[in-house]
Parts: C-alpha cells; structure tokens; sequence
C-alpha cells in the first residue's frame, strides 16, 4: 500500500510548489480511497445537518460562539496572558514557543530533564504542525499515538488526511491489513476487532510511558483549565496515567472563561461527527494535587504561535477562529472527491485552503485558494461561522495583485473585461464564439473544446450557443407583449 | 410594479428560452418588463478568478444600466449572488458608487426568490405530466433560499417530485473551476449525475445556467435522455412534459 501523503522530510520536494491538480488526479483513480472518503464523508455531514437542525436556537449559538472567538482574537494577548498566569497559579508550567522548532525543543527540554524514554500521544494537529514525532525519535524516545486513527498511521508512516478522522482515507479492509502485517495476525475487516486489538495493544503503552503529549480543545483564561474530548478514552488514559503531561496548542485555542466551555462543546462534537457531546470530556486545572487520586505529578503548556500572529495581523484573521471540528471538509464537494492528502498539507479542506497557505507560504500554495468551486457549503457547516469562500477569493485577488499568475490568465481577462464594457462587442464576441464552435459541434453540442477549455469536454459535452440569443429575441417579445414570442 | 430583466449573459446566449419563459410569466403576474439592452455580464468570471480591478469597469456599468429600475430579476442564484454580496465589496473605497452597488443589490432578486417573496406565488399554476427531481444550486444559500422552488415544483398538476439525494451538493462548474481542475470537477458532476440517474426522473429542474451546462453536458456525454429544465419554463406552460 503505497501513500502519497505531504512530505515530511524530503527537504527537496518541500521547497517545490503544491501541486494540488497532480495530488488531485492521483486520488481521483484510487478506488479504495473514493470508497473510504464516500462512507464517512457522507455519514458525518449528515449526521451533522441532522443534529444540528435539532439543535434549539442553532443559528444563535453560533453567533455567539463567533462573537466569543472575535473577542478571544480582539485581546489575545490580554486573555493568553491571563491563560498562562493561572496556569502557572494551578501549578503548571507555560512555554511560549515562536515556532514548531521552539515547541519541539521545549518539549525535548522536559523529556531530558525527566529522563524519558517512552511517550503516549493523544491526537494532536499541532504536534502534526511542528512534526514533533520525528524529533522525539530522533532524540531517541518512543512515541505511540493512541487515538486508533492515529495509531493506524503510525504503523505505515502515513500522516492525517482529516482533522477529525485522521484515517480517513483508510478503507476497514486496508486497516485490517496493516494490522495484519504489523502485528503477525489474521484478523477480518471488521471494526470492533480491530478496535479491541488496538486498545489491548495501547493499554501495555499507556501502563508504562512516562509522559503523556496531548493536544487542547479549548484553554480557559480564567481558570487555566484545559478542555479536552475524545471518543475513545485515550486523552484521559494519556493524561492521567502517564507522570508528565505536555498539553501541545496553538495560541488561538484560548477562551475567555470556563464557563463558555458549554456553548462550544455544544458546537464541537455536533459539527464534527454529529454526536450531542463526545464520550469522553476532560477538564485538567493543574497537575496531581496533594490526595488526588491520579493525574500527572507534572504539567506542562506549550503555547505555539508558529504562523498565527502573522494571520492575525492579515485580512484573515477569521481563520483563528477555527475550533477543528472538519465539518468543512465533510461538507466540501471537493474534499469528498480528492481526500486530505490532496492538499499537502497538515491542514486540509476548505479551512486548510486558507490556513496552509498563510502558515506555510502563499506562494508554494498557491493552488490552495482555487482547489474550491466556491459553492458556499463550508461557510454554512461552519459552527463559527467563518467566511470561508470570500477569503478563498480574497486569496486569489492577493495572487493577482503580486502577479503570481499566468500571463495568459490574466490576458485573458483584460480581453474579456474590454469585450464586456460595450453592448456591441459583447454581441460580436458572442456571435464569433458561435461561428468558431458551430463547425466543431453536432446536434447543438461541441464534443471537443480547444486548448485550455479541453479539460470541459474530457469530462462533458459543451452546448453550442444559441442561434438566436435572448438579446435578439426581446424587439419581438417586447412588441407583443409576450403572446407571440417564440422560445 | 416594473422589473428589469438582468438575462446575465449564460442565460442570454446558452438558454434564452429562459428568458422568455421568465417575461411571459412575469406578465401574467402583471408585472410590467423591461430589458435593459446594454447589459453584458456581471463579471463573476473574473471576481472568482481575482480580476478585481478587471471587474469594477464592467460592475460600474451593470450599475448604470439597472440604474433606476424598480427591480431587477435574474434567472440566476450566482449572478444574482455577484449583484448582492460583492458589488457593494468592489465600490468600498468610493462612497458614492458604494451607496448605487447597495441601492442595486437591495433590489436584485433571483427569479424564484422574486415570485415568491415579492409576488408572493405559492401555487405553480402550471403542469409537468412526468418525474421530476430538483439540483439545489450552490448560490442560493447565499441568497438564503432553502426550499422554494421545490414547494412550487411539489404542487405542479400531473407531477410526482423525487428528491435528489445530496440535493445541495455542487454540481462542479464553479466557473474557472471546471476549467482550472476540470477531473476534479468532471468527478463531482459524475456524482451529480448519478445521483440524478438514481430518481428515475424524466427531467430535473435546474435554476441557474451554469448548473444547466455542465449538468446537462455530462448527462450529454453520458447518453442519458433525462431533461435539464429551468423551472420558468415549466411555470411559464412552455415545458408540459418530458
């Protein structure tokens, strides 16, 4: 099973651009990867619209939860310094990392200042972000992802194609031989197999590591509390049992209270996979206190910046808002057809369209903002309500502006920009475009399409305009009042 | 009341039946119609590609040519989409010509959305003696439409509606879309396809040009003898049937 999944560390192919229609034609001829993205992208988004609309006052909710966002992103260095503080006030440590480097370095700092050889990971996008797996390994520590997507990735070096479901684009059949060939069994495609024999696997993992690395759903000002939720029972496990635990979060993750943790839990797990709350939600204030029961002795805070003051100094500030619950992508036409990797980037979908290119460089993404028809869907799934197709286009006008596209595009449009300023030559053009298809066409369609319109018709049939275009058709229609026009 | 026909230049050159269909019926709601003739295009291809400053010169004349007219009505959701939400955006940084995009967009209706809200018709008046299904096109969630068209196809005489499953799911023109990754594109229009495949229906009503190219090209390409219709002309008595 090979994967095409972003590079990681072949420094060569990541200087490259993207690109995004080369990675989309590969997915596209990937029948286990159509079969995989169709049954879960589907169940999710429905599942979502579904709960959602059972939801009272949704539409309400929402505004709040965007409003409690935009003043987190208004004040954030207000209510971060406010977040580290009573941190430090419960008895954990916070570590202010400029970039994935900084954070994978202080997260080295603690593993060697405890001596630590072995490490449970819950899942995390940002340790995804800093690739903080390999820098562990190469210090010579083991690192065991326990949320089961995770660890299924883990045993074929693939990466995340979803925010949520990071194996997504895995088949039950493919995980069943992955673990099949990884642990010398012959276990059927059958999920609650498969499931048991990870969990008995993890739970060795869990019993002997020594610290455990978690990412955070939420981090409130006012109290320091973490938030984190899991269906699978493997952020308490990695949180509680394990001597030391490094919570791993983007700075944008603070709000400003514990108690708008109800308002955005309401949101999460409905957005993400259409459940009224997840089965597991931890709120961590501080390590072990004395005649605590379990819980780390030691907790450490990671905050990383990595790209997210440069975006909340840009016109899309609006992305920060993201609470990764990937209800874009389960909802994205386009997502649903090529799949995470497609995007090569740790951020996929239409949120990832955005958030790739401001954190990891425009112009290598260039193809990002366009990998969209712009059909709205993602705004509408959004639970904070973020704008996603109109910065997609703000993104491409950004393009046009630094001239970072084809001549001939932008040629194109001077022509057709011209052509439109006047009645007359926009009837000519139209006429031309007649005359220039009708040799080509039978029955009124044009089966081939010259140049860069071929891609149409290697797909469909291109309609041969009308002989008699609406425009001529009025003089007659006006005069008669509409009794006798002809359709 | 008086509206403008804004035919937008898809509609004017690929399915000017539409727009036929569209005065006809607008007269038999007694509204009186006009039909601007210098208009073009709105410049949608461009706005989504990033051309902005190609844009403004060709939104400033749409600006001109509706200018005055009581309401304009367009048989397209994503035109009528470009006129509402981003004509007001390109003018920002000039307050006057601002205050004429706003004042435009105020009264710009897609066509649906136009006998409905503003005529208020909740009976089709009108037949289709054979199956139907319904493509949701993507730019009515910006105009806020939810299940309009489909009230009124429900309650057309001789009909029997079949709903389309993933309904709302884009058809994959997306404009330079189709043509920037057109696999991709050609990927999602095959699912509408099948999808369409999947009712049973003789015809499916489709309410936006763009929609009506690239869905009935690959029902086209495919051989399927299942009809794309605008719902005016059905309204408008002038599609009866399959």
């Amino acid at each position: 099973m090979t994967t095409e999944a972003y590079p990681t560390t072949d420094v060569a192919r990541r200087r490259l651009a993207w690109d995004f229609k080369a990675a989309s034609r590969r997915a596209l001829v990937d029948d286990a990867l159509q079969l995989a993205l169709l049954r879960a992208t589907g169940k999710f988004d429905d599942d979502r619209r579904t709960i959602m609309a059972d939801l009272p006052d949704a539409e309400l909710v929402r505004e709040r939860a965007r409003q409690i966002k935009d003043d987190v992103l208004a004040h954030l260095d207000v209510y971060l310094a406010q977040f580290a503080e009573q941190v430090e006030r419960v008895g954990g440590h916070v570590h202010w990392a400029a970039t994935a480097a900084e954070a994978n370095a202080a997260i080295a700092g603690i593993a060697r200042e405890h001596g630590i050889r072995h490490v449970v990971k819950s899942k995390s996008m940002v340790s995804e972000e800093t690739e903080l797996n390999a820098m562990l390994e190469g210090e010579g520590i083991r690192v065991v992802e326990t949320d089961l997507g995770e660890y299924i990735l883990q045993l074929t070096a693939d990466r995340p194609s979803h925010l949520v479901v990071p194996a997504v684009h895995r088949t039950k059949e493919q995980i069943a031989d992955v673990f099949n060939a990884a642990f010398g069994v012959n276990l059927p495609p059958e999920p609650t197999t498969l499931a048991a024999t990870a969990r008995a696997r993890l739970r060795d993992e869990f019993a002997s590591a020594k610290m455990g690395i978690t990412g955070a759903n939420f981090a409130c000002a006012d109290t320091g509390t973490i938030v984190q939720v899991t269906n699978e029972g493997n952020g308490r496990l990695s949180t509680t049992w394990p001597p030391v635990h490094v919570v791993l979060m983007g700075i944008e993750k603070v709000i400003p209270s514990i108690r708008d943790v109800p308002l955005f839990l309401k949101l999460l797990a409905r957005s993400a996979t259409g459940q009224p709350m997840t089965i597991y939600t931890n709120l961590i204030t501080g390590p072990r206190r004395a005649g605590e029961g379990d819980g780390a002795h030691e907790l450490h805070v990671v905050l990383v910046d990595n790209g997210r003051t440069a975006a909340l100094a840009s016109p899309y500030r609006e992305v920060l808002r993201c609470i990764r619950c990937g209800a874009c992508l389960n909802t994205c036409p386009v997502y649903r057809r090529v799949g995470g990797h497609a995007y090569g980037s740790v951020y996929p979908g239409p949120i990832g369209s955005l958030i790739t290119p401001l954190y990891e460089g425009k112009a290598r993404f260039a193809d990002l903002p366009h990998a969209s028809s712009l059909c709205g869907a993602c705004l509408d799934a959004c639970p904070v309500k973020i704008n996603i197709p109109q910065m997609l286009v703000e993104m491409r006008a950004d393009q046009v502006k630094a001239g970072q596209r084809p001549a001939v595009e932008g040629l194109l449009f001077r022509f057709w920009a011209l052509g439109m300023r006047s009645k007359l030559l926009y009837r000519l053009g139209a006429r031309f475009m007649r005359l220039g298809l009708a040799p080509w066409s039978a029955d009124g369609w044009v089966a081939r399409l010259p140049g860069p319109f071929a891609g149409w018709t290697d797909h469909r049939e291109f309609p041969l305009p009308s002989s008699k275009p609406f425009h001529r058709r009025w003089r007659k229609l006006r005069k008669e009042g509409g009794d006798e026009a002809t359709a | 009341m008086r509206a403008s026909l804004f035919i937008t230049c898809l509609a004017d050159l690929f399915e000017p039946a539409v727009g036929v269909a569209m005065v006809r019926l607008l007269r038999k709601h007694g509204v009186d119609v006009d039909f601007p003739e210098e208009q073009t295009c709105c410049g949608q291809p461009a706005f989504n590609t990033g051309s902005w400053d190609d844009v403004r010169p060709v939104a400033r004349r749409m600006l001109d040519v509706f200018d005055g007219a009581e309401y304009v009505v367009s048989p397209s959701g994503s035109c009528t989409a470009m006129v509402r939400e981003h004509f007001p955006e390109l003018f920002a940084d000039d307050p006057a010509l601002a205050d004429r995009a706003r004042a435009l967009a105020g009264r710009t209706y897609e066509f649906i959305e136009f006998l409905v809200r503003v005529l208020g018709v909740t009976e089709p008046g009108a037949r289709f003696d054979g199956t139907l299904t319904y493509h949701y096109s993507c730019h009515l969630r910006a105009l806020g439409m939810t299940t309009e068209a489909e009230d009124l196809i429900r309650r057309l005489d001789g009909a029997t509606y079949v709903p389309l499953e993933r309904r709302d799911q884009c058809c994959g023109f997306g404009g330079a879309f189709a043509v920037r990754y057109p696999d991709v594109s050609g990927s999602m229009v095959a699912d509408k396809v099948e999808c369409i495949i999947g009712t049973g229906a003789d015809a499916v009503v489709v309410n936006d040009t763009g929609c009506i190219m690239n869905i009935s090209g690959a029902l086209k390409r495919r051989k399927v003898p299942i009809r794309v219709i605008h719902l005016a002309r059905i309204l408008a008595g002038e599609v009866t049937g399959p």
